[in-house]
């Protein structure tokens, strides 16, 4: 439970700043040390079970059908770096807390940084690869809102861009190769994989799942060459460079490779890759460092060259390699950390990181001077200091392990390089700070920060020196605990200052003498190295980035032109090809049915029914007798309904027919009247096949199906109707009962339909012509007599027929669909022959509360069942008797299918009422002089 | 009959498919009524092409498949709402943009043809 808390409670912390923006700087401060102070506390505690030999575990089950649980360890690496991470954490947030300008916001940075903290705790404590990788991805994104905290600069947004595409990009590889470890082993549980280091270096799969975490490792540690993004980074805030490129988020590659060193490294692969890597890591960045002017590029690049010095022993991997490897992570982190303070400070109190600018500061800033001499000296080497240790095992190690065979002199011959370029760097950093003679003035006169500011960097030097003197007593048992948990073994080692005069030391001197002289000849060396041209990491990787962004755009441009032309040739060409495959699969297009003979009536209304589709198209320019042409294929297509046996559809199709046309001719009365010639012959041809392809298909299709027999579930309504549904019509009583819940949808789309319509209608204007395309002026009578008497003698009759209809929908050819639109058209009717005005003054209802009436009725009358404890939609009907009427039947399914019978009349007029306000607003009048009047004159 | 009754199907819906490919609003309109026609015949084919049959329960024993009439019954219904709006966004587009275009009406022609 304990080590939950030590995970949790940093991330608790994270709520502490975010929530108490009300306090002040001092207070704020304190409060956001609390919880991750607490953490560190809770975990000292555990270190005696530690110091047992114990592996403390903690899991519960997250999401088991992943692998993925809530699981913790705290092993030794844990130990070690939970200690960077919340020790240096804390010192950083001290360090913070005067760096900060009074006026920024300093809770949210306080924030993010508990947050960065929270997420290298999750970690380096996780006992499951996914969570690790949770973990992971959580330091990418919160040091992707660190480094960019600055966010009015373009350099902060562009290195926060930059560092969180190439970690982000890691951390994906990441992700699959820890899939695939967990294939191979068959579990995510750290314990597991870390046990089956054989199975998993025999498996054919490891080069891949070894690329593949090495790609994220590589990338998080910014090894070569995936150096770049680091550099970059150093436009965040210095109290953020000095935590994340110190002693975590650079850090975490390392610990990856750490924590699987027993499941991965068993192989030449590993040893050969990871150190190659890292030794061109090294030598990569410590010349870089070397050419730097920018007191933040200089360290930015020697965290580089040192990641990748870790790196060259992780990879060599030999018991003794990797407490060197550990060894350093620890020595790093505090140097590297302490001279990214004073970095800070230098820049803050002197106001410019330019080496040109700064010189001779040791007068102004002594104590600054001492600490960043001594740390620069554990950075270089240089004995007494930390640094030297870590870097002497190095080079006893490049001495005795056989890497590259034959080659393998090259790997100490190397190693010194790195050392002399390292101590050339760290000369002329702390030389030209603070020793040489000005040669300018800073823009700032500089002077000691406060004291406390200095506090965490003197803390961290003295460490240094502590370490490099006596390093048994400090860090030998936490590098036995570390080491015990990398290895899986205890390791039998002594760390000591002096151990006789040797060969690693003698290459040690060789790095001081060599670097020293190094330096006094950096200015030849720089003026020598100005020819040639300086590679800008950033140019380049923006114009990668910029590169894909376009190359995207060209694609998308050839794919998506913005011509529904070309989308619905290319949707109708698919679906063609595909249903085409299909069609081509069956043996024979015919089934076993019998065809049955053709009589003249059939062939007469076929041969119209086809005559008057290809008429609409070939007509399509002139646009009314092509819309005349379609009305007549409606008309056929209702008497096709009524030749096979349903009444029902007839009627329906019928009264939708001269809805649809009403509304068409409206339409066309505000779009031109013809279509213009454009479609090249080409294009027109091309069209024609396609459709000409596409209807033959349909007709395979539909012959295909018509000759086979097939077994319907009719017979199951057939038998049910009048029993279950209480109705003789089977159609209606699928509709409104055993398939109502459908009708209810389709009654809601229709309403939807309906008041999309009344909103497009919404203050639409139009370009009115006043006459047709031969130049005659609209007729001037406007509401023909004969059509008024007859449409106003004709509203009750129809209305009676729609009543009848709807009332005996349910036993004969009828219902709600089919009556509301009979008054749909007689109402309709009424508004063309007398003009909306006219029919609005006595017909005074707005249309769409009766649509959505309508949808509420039925769905009412659907939830009614519920009252009964019944499913939705459930119908009940009974037999009634009435003096003189007789008896008669009573169903729920009527109420339902009053409501559809309102959705349809509502929707229809909405539709068709609202376009009919918009001609008569529009209308053109005779008289010019007096349009305000023209819609309530009559005639 | 069968054989007719598919051959009318496919000519339906390829004369409603070519007017889709137009590029103007009105004609697709005409095409996509045209292709609701067709669709509706071909989904009401699927029970079998019944003559004197009913739907009517009345103690015949011929009967029509009534489900694919009732699925085509609210087609018919919705393929209106479907060519109502369609059309009304095509005067919308018209309104608002000036020309009859499918595409917005890019080309040089199309603007002469608003200005005339």
């Amino acid at each position: 439970m304990t080590l939950l808390w030590i995970a949790l409670l940093p991330l608790l912390g994270v709520l502490v700043p975010a929530f108490g923006a009300g306090l002040r700087r001092r207070e704020c401060s304190l409060a956001t040390a609390a919880l991750p102070a607490l953490a560190l506390l809770l975990m000292l505690a555990e270190v005696p079970a530690l110091l047992d030999g114990e592996t403390l575990r903690f899991a519960v089950d997250w999401i088991p059908s992943l692998g993925l649980e809530l699981a913790f360890r705290l092993d030794g690496l844990s130990l070690l770096f939970n200690l960077l991470i919340l020790g240096i954490g804390l010192l950083i947030l001290l360090y913070a807390h005067f760096y900060l300008d009074p006026d920024e916001p300093y809770g949210r940075f306080y924030a993010y940084l508990i947050l960065f903290m929270a997420s290298m705790v999750g970690i380096a404590m996780a006992d499951n690869l996914l969570l690790l990788w949770v973990f992971w991805e959580l330091t990418s994104l919160s040091s992707f809102l660190l480094i960019g905290f600055w966010s009015h600069r373009s350099d902060a947004r562009k290195g926060a861009r930059m560092a969180l595409t190439v970690t982000g990009a890691g951390g994906l590889a990441l992700l699959a190769g820890f899939l695939l470890l967990g294939d191979i082993v068959g579990s995510y549980e750290l314990d597991t994989v870390l046990a089956s280091g054989e199975t998993i270096v025999a498996d054919p799969r490891y080069p891949l799942t070894l690329a593949l975490v090495l790609l994220g490792a590589f990338a998080k540690s910014a090894q070569f060459p995936f150096h770049f993004w680091l550099p970059h980074a150093m436009a965040a805030p210095t109290p953020v460079s000095a935590y994340l490129h110190s002693a975590t988020m650079v850090k975490a590659g390392i610990f990856l490779m750490a924590r699987l060193h027993p499941a991965l490294s068993g192989s030449e692969l590993w040893t050969l890759t990871v150190s190659l890597v890292g030794m061109t890591t090294m030598l990569y960045g410590a010349w870089f460092a070397l050419m730097k002017t920018d007191l933040k590029g200089i360290l930015a690049f020697s965290t580089v060259s040192h990641l990748g010095l870790i790196t060259v022993l992780l990879g060599i991997g030999s018991p003794m390699a990797v407490l060197a490897a550990l060894f350093h992570i620890i020595n790093h982190a505090t140097f590297k950390a302490a001279l990214f303070m004073g970095a800070g400070i230098i820049d803050h109190e002197a106001g410019t990181r330019e080496l040109s600018r700064l010189g001779g500061l040791r007068r102004a800033m002594p104590l600054t001077a001492v600490l960043t001499t001594i740390t620069g000296a554990a950075m270089a080497g240089v004995p007494l200091f930390n640094g030297f240790l870590s870097k002497e095992m190095l080079f006893a190690e490049t001495l005795t392990s056989p890497v590259l065979g034959g080659l393998s002199w090259l790997m100490p011959v190397l190693a010194t390089a790195g050392g002399v370029l390292s101590v050339a760097y760290s000369l002329r950093l702390v030389h030209a700070v603070f020793f040489k003679a000005p040669t300018q003035e800073p823009p700032k006169t500089p002077h000691e920060p406060p004291r406390l500011m200095s506090a965490p960097m003197a803390l961290l030097a003295t460490l240094c020196v502590l370490v490099g003197v006596f390093p048994s007593a400090l860090a030998g048992g936490l590098l036995d605990l570390a080491s015990r948990a990398v290895l899986l073994a205890p390791l039998d080692f002594h760390l000591a200052l002096w151990h006789g005069i040797n060969l690693p030391l003698a290459m040690s001197a060789v790095a001081l003498v060599a670097g020293a002289g190094l330096y006094a000849a950096h200015a030849y060396l720089r003026r020598f190295l100005r020819g040639f041209k300086p590679v800008d990491a950033r140019l380049v990787f923006e114009a990668g980035v910029q590169r894909a962004g376009n190359r995207a755009e060209a694609l998308l441009k050839r794919l998506d032109n913005a011509s529904l032309q070309r989308y619905m040739g290319l949707l109708l060409l698919v679906s063609l090809i595909f249903v085409a495959l299909g069609l081509g699969k069956m043996p024979s297009l015919a089934g076993e049915a019998p065809q049955r003979p053709v009589d003249g009536i059939l062939l007469t209304g076929a041969a119209l029914l086809m005559f008057s589709g290809l008429a609409t198209v070939v007509t399509h320019r002139y646009r009314l007798i092509s819309l005349l042409m379609l009305s007549m294929v409606g008309l056929l297509v209702s008497l096709t309904f009524a030749r096979f046996s349903a009444p029902d559809l007839a009627l329906t199709q019928l009264s939708v027919e001269v809805v649809t046309i009403i509304l068409l001719m409206l339409a066309l009365f505000f779009l031109p009247q013809r279509t213009p010639r454009e479609s090249s012959l080409p294009r027109s041809l091309r069209d024609t096949v396609l459709a000409g392809a596409l209807g033959m298909t349909v007709a395979s299709l539909n012959y295909a199906v018509l000759t086979r027999s097939n077994a319907s579930i009719s017979d199951f309504f057939l038998d049910n109707s009048v029993s279950g549904g209480g109705g003789h019509n089977v159609v209606n009583v699928i509709l409104v009962d055993f398939r109502g819940f459908d009708t209810l949808g389709e009654i809601t789309v229709l309403a939807i339909a309906g008041l999309a319509i009344f909103k497009l209608l919404n203050r639409l204007r139009l370009f009115m012509p006043h006459s047709d395309t031969e130049g005659r002026l609209w007729c001037p009578d406007r509401y023909p007599m004969i059509l008024t008497t007859i449409s106003q003698t004709l509203l009750p009759l129809a209305l009676l027929v729609s009543a009848f209809i709807f009332l005996r929908g349910h036993n004969l050819p009828g219902g709600g669909f089919i009556a509301g639109l009979i008054t749909a058209v007689a109402l309709i009717l009424l508004l063309i022959a007398r003009g909306v005005e006219w029919a609005q003054a006595r017909l005074d209802f707005p249309y769409q509360p009766v649509a959505i009436a309508g949808v509420g009725l039925a769905t009412l009358t659907g939830l009614g069942s519920w009252l009964f404890d019944r499913p939705f939609l459930t119908s009940a009907f009974g037999h009634f008797q009435l003096p003189l009427i007789g008896e008669f039947e009573l169903a729920t399914a009527l109420i339902f299918d009053l409501g559809v019978y309102l959705a349809v009349v509502g929707a229809t007029l909405m539709i068709l009422a609202n376009l009919g306000k918009v001609t008569t607003l529009h209308r053109p009048v005779k008289d010019a002089h007096s349009p305000a009047t023209s819609g309530k004159e009559k005639r | 009959m069968e054989s007719l009754y598919a051959i009318t199907t496919g000519v339906l819906s390829a004369c409603g498919f070519y007017l889709i490919l137009r590029g103007r609003t009105f004609p697709v309109v005409m095409g996509l009524t045209l292709l609701s026609y067709a669709v509706n015949l071909f989904l009401f084919s699927m029970g079998g092409l019944t003559t004197h049959g009913a739907t009517i329960i009345d103690g015949k024993t011929s009967y029509a498949d009534p489900l694919p009439q009732a699925l085509v019954l609210t087609a018919i219904v919705i393929g209106f709402a479907m060519t109502a709006f369609a059309v009304i966004l095509a005067m919308r587009a018209r309104g608002d943009m000036g020309n009859d275009h499918v595409d917005g009406g890019r080309n040089r022609e199309d603007r002469e043809e608003t200005r005339r």
